[in-house]
């Protein structure tokens, strides 16, 4: 029942020292430029480290030849709109109950937010685990619960669980909208698009516990960027940062590791179990496009818990374009192209009690990061 | 009282009807849970001594589920309306308590949550006076909703309010932050916690009554953090002072078992709700004093400064010196803090 105690910030004071020795001596891949306007960027690629550094006031802490970008793994910034208009659409009908993670109930679509149709007299419940949808399921029996499945390797396999629990207790009114996605593949993407500079990344610790560190092997041989997967307190982003500084100092680039709970290999219990139901598809990403094999998608086996094959679901296209969200640059955010200030939205039309992009809406967004932690006025 | 089917006893819709049923409801349950009185004597209102100025607030309560680890809507109704009279400087004398209760409410949960509401205004030293029982049909609200207004004597010591906070002037919390919202949340959603985490729920009133007792006009704001916790109250001290406010994060005292709820759901501590914390500033002389008067009580155990206030400023920010050492602006939470997705 204390507070941290002062060692932590003792010791993140002597790494950030040395990331301030180490940034001066950092040669960069991507922006070579000349040594007075070089920048160092690492694109921390999880959400929840976009969150931890904007919260810890890191920024204050680190150089400011070395900027931190946020990437595409905040799961419902990364979710398209179509899914979005699709979920309202579903939550509409009288006899479906829409369960969802709570960050995914406040995004705008086309259509409004899942938070508007709910108040418009569409059932929407938020759960805060997979397997409580399931449960919602068999208290309604007279009704169909359509899971909205969303999220990355460290949340996949709790859907893969609810599926199992909903298959094995025979709960037949139980489905899933999959929206999965594979983070690996989006960084692929970001490298090979080549508009964005980014000198390394800074990977994330939850889906690295699934994955396991030497999964980041191919970006860092293939691209020659270092890849560094960290945890999410304080003292572990500045060591994440540091070693990546190291790498670019010494002129190498390899996957490493400074979060203990990750392994070379990861968790082959829950690799399993992703692979028992889903299957790697084509996926599209808000901002970035249609990425191939970066989606999962329910094998057959599964394939009568698939929302999309249970319900009609209305086309896209039919729907009226939303003209502020034209303004709206969270696709860039998510990919490195701006920061949220850069947005002529951000913190104007767009805030926090009234977002217009799902970077403001989630609590792992980066516009919402700068804007609680980072705004002044 | 009535049993259903399941041979439970169940509230119905003629027990609000005013007429045997609700006498019986009274006198059965609702009198000696609040700790006695006799139903005859029941008049249409209450006289209340108050020697000087009397404050007077109201607040309606609902709150899933009913009961929750650490309390339950009954302690939460009468410390709610007794912490809001305390940190106005005022010694709660009075309240009063009306229920709205949903057709079919269980009778024994009914029972327990009253007996805390008796047990809670009994430590609080303040009678419950007058009330009122309202049964809707099923549906029409969900369980049971409270409310309960308060009449407080305004203590002479008393002198409190943004004018009278200046420079230098520093911050103290009363304990650890966020325990109610996340105990709620984590027996809501079964969290599976490794550790037990109850609500901090209850009167803030012996704590803010005994600063004001020894520091006398040293004293110079209170306020309960609840909706919104001390993020909320931190930017209305800046905002409604026209100054700076800094916070150390180091200095903040943290319940381990909230922090690790916390950083499970996405949220952060600041902005979680605290029901049976104080927040007090005192001029900075007295900072010391204050804290060591709070750890006197077994609820302000875990006392400490936390921040100081500071100059004037055209547009007053919060800002906080983190953990790491790192600066961060404390907004003003929105709405409803929904917990992330991983």
């Amino acid at each position: 029942m204390t507070s941290m105690v002062s060692t932590t910030r003792r010791s993140t004071a002597a790494i950030c020292e040395n990331i301030h020795k180490l940034v001066g001596t950092c040669s960069s891949a991507a922006s070579p430029g000349d040594g007075a306007t070089r920048r160092v960027r690492i694109m921390e690629v999880c959400g929840t480290h976009t969150m931890a550094i904007a919260r810890g006031g890191l920024r204050s802490l680190l150089p400011e030849t070395l900027r931190l970008i946020s990437g595409p793994g905040c799961p419902v910034c990364v979710t398209d709109q179509d899914y979005i208009d699709r979920a309202i659409a579903l939550a509409r009908r009288d006899d479906v109950i829409v369960a969802t993670y709570g960050d995914m109930v406040r995004v705008p679509g086309r259509g409004g937010s899942l938070a508007e149709a709910r108040a418009a007299g569409a059932t929407v419940e938020v759960v805060y685990a997979a397997e409580r949808a399931v449960d919602l399921a068999r208290c309604h029996p007279q009704r169909q619960v359509v899971f909205l499945a969303v999220g990355f390797e460290t949340t996949t396999p709790a859907t893969a669980l609810a599926l199992r629990k909903a298959r094995d207790a025979g709960v037949e009114n139980f489905s899933v909208l999959t929206a999965h996605k594979l983070i690996i593949p989006a960084m692929r993407h970001l490298l090979a698009a080549g508009d964005v500079p980014i000198d390394a990344f800074l990977c994330p610790g939850h889906v690295s516990v699934i994955l396991g560190w030497r999964a980041y092997e191919p970006l860092a041989d293939g691209f020659a960027r270092p890849c560094v997967v960290a945890g999410f307190e304080t003292a572990q982003i500045v060591l994440g940062v540091e070693a990546i500084c190291r790498q670019l100092a010494d002129g190498r680039a390899a996957e490493e590791n400074v979060y203990p709970a990750v392994t070379a290999d990861g968790n082959h219990t829950a690799q399993a179990l992703l692979d028992e139901v889903f299957r790697p598809a084509d996926a599209a990403w808000r901002g970035l496009g249609v990425i191939p094999a970066s989606g999962l998608v329910l094998r057959d086996a599964w394939g009568d818990f698939d929302a999309a094959g249970r319900f009609e679901l209305p086309d896209a296209d039919a729907l009226p374009d939303v003209p502020e969200l034209a303004h709206c640059r969270c696709g860039d955010v998510i990919s490195g192209r701006c920061r949220p200030r850069d947005c002529g939205l951000f913190a104007r039309r767009c805030t926090p009690s009234d977002p217009v992009g799902p970077c403001m809406v989630s609590s792992e967004g980066a516009c919402a990061a700068a804007f609680k932690y980072e705004r002044r006025s | 009282m009535t049993r259903d089917g399941d041979n439970v006893e169940r509230i119905q819709l003629a027990h609000g009807g005013g007429g045997r049923m609700t006498a019986e409801l009274i006198e059965s349950v609702i009198l000696p849970a609040l700790g006695g009185g006799d139903a005859a004597t029941l008049a249409d209102a209450a006289a209340v001594d108050v020697r000087g100025q009397a404050a007077m607030t109201t607040d309606t309560y609902v709150v899933q589920p009913l009961e929750f680890p650490g309390g339950d809507i009954g302690t939460l109704a009468v410390a709610g309306t007794v912490n809001d009279l305390a940190v106005f400087g005022a010694v709660p004398r009075a309240l009063s308590l009306g229920l709205v209760i949903e057709e079919g409410l269980e009778t024994a949960l009914l029972r327990r949550v009253l007996e805390s509401a008796g047990r809670a205004a009994a430590d609080a030293g303040v009678a419950v006076v007058t009330g009122d029982t309202k049964v809707v049909p099923r549906g029409a609200v969900d369980k049971l909703v409270v409310n309960t207004t308060g009449v407080g004597e305004i203590h002479p010591g008393a002198q409190l309010g943004f004018d009278a906070v200046g420079e230098g002037d520093k911050i103290v919390v009363s304990g650890a932050l966020g325990e109610h919202g996340l105990a709620v949340m984590a027996c809501r959603e079964a969290l599976g916690l490794s550790a037990e985490l109850d609500s901090d729920c209850g009167s803030v009133a012996p704590l803010a009554l005994g600063l004001i007792e020894r520091l006398g006009d040293a004293v110079r704001f209170m306020r309960d953090p609840t909706r919104g916790g001390l993020a909320a109250t931190a930017v209305e001290l800046a905002r409604g002072t026209g100054r700076d406010v800094a916070l150390d994060e180091a200095a903040i005292p943290v319940n381990p078992t909230a922090r690790a709820a916390a950083e499970m759901l996405g949220l952060d501590l600041l902005t979680v709700a605290n029901e049976g914390k104080l927040v007090a500033v005192v001029g900075a002389e007295a900072a010391e004093q204050a804290r060591a008067v709070l750890t006197e009580q077994p609820a302000g155990a875990h006392a400490a400064v936390i921040g100081t206030v500071r100059e004037r400023a055209e547009m007053p920010v919060v800002e906080m010196t983190t953990l790491a050492g790192g600066r961060r602006i404390v907004q003003m939470p929105y709405g409803e803090e929904l917990p992330r997705i991983c």
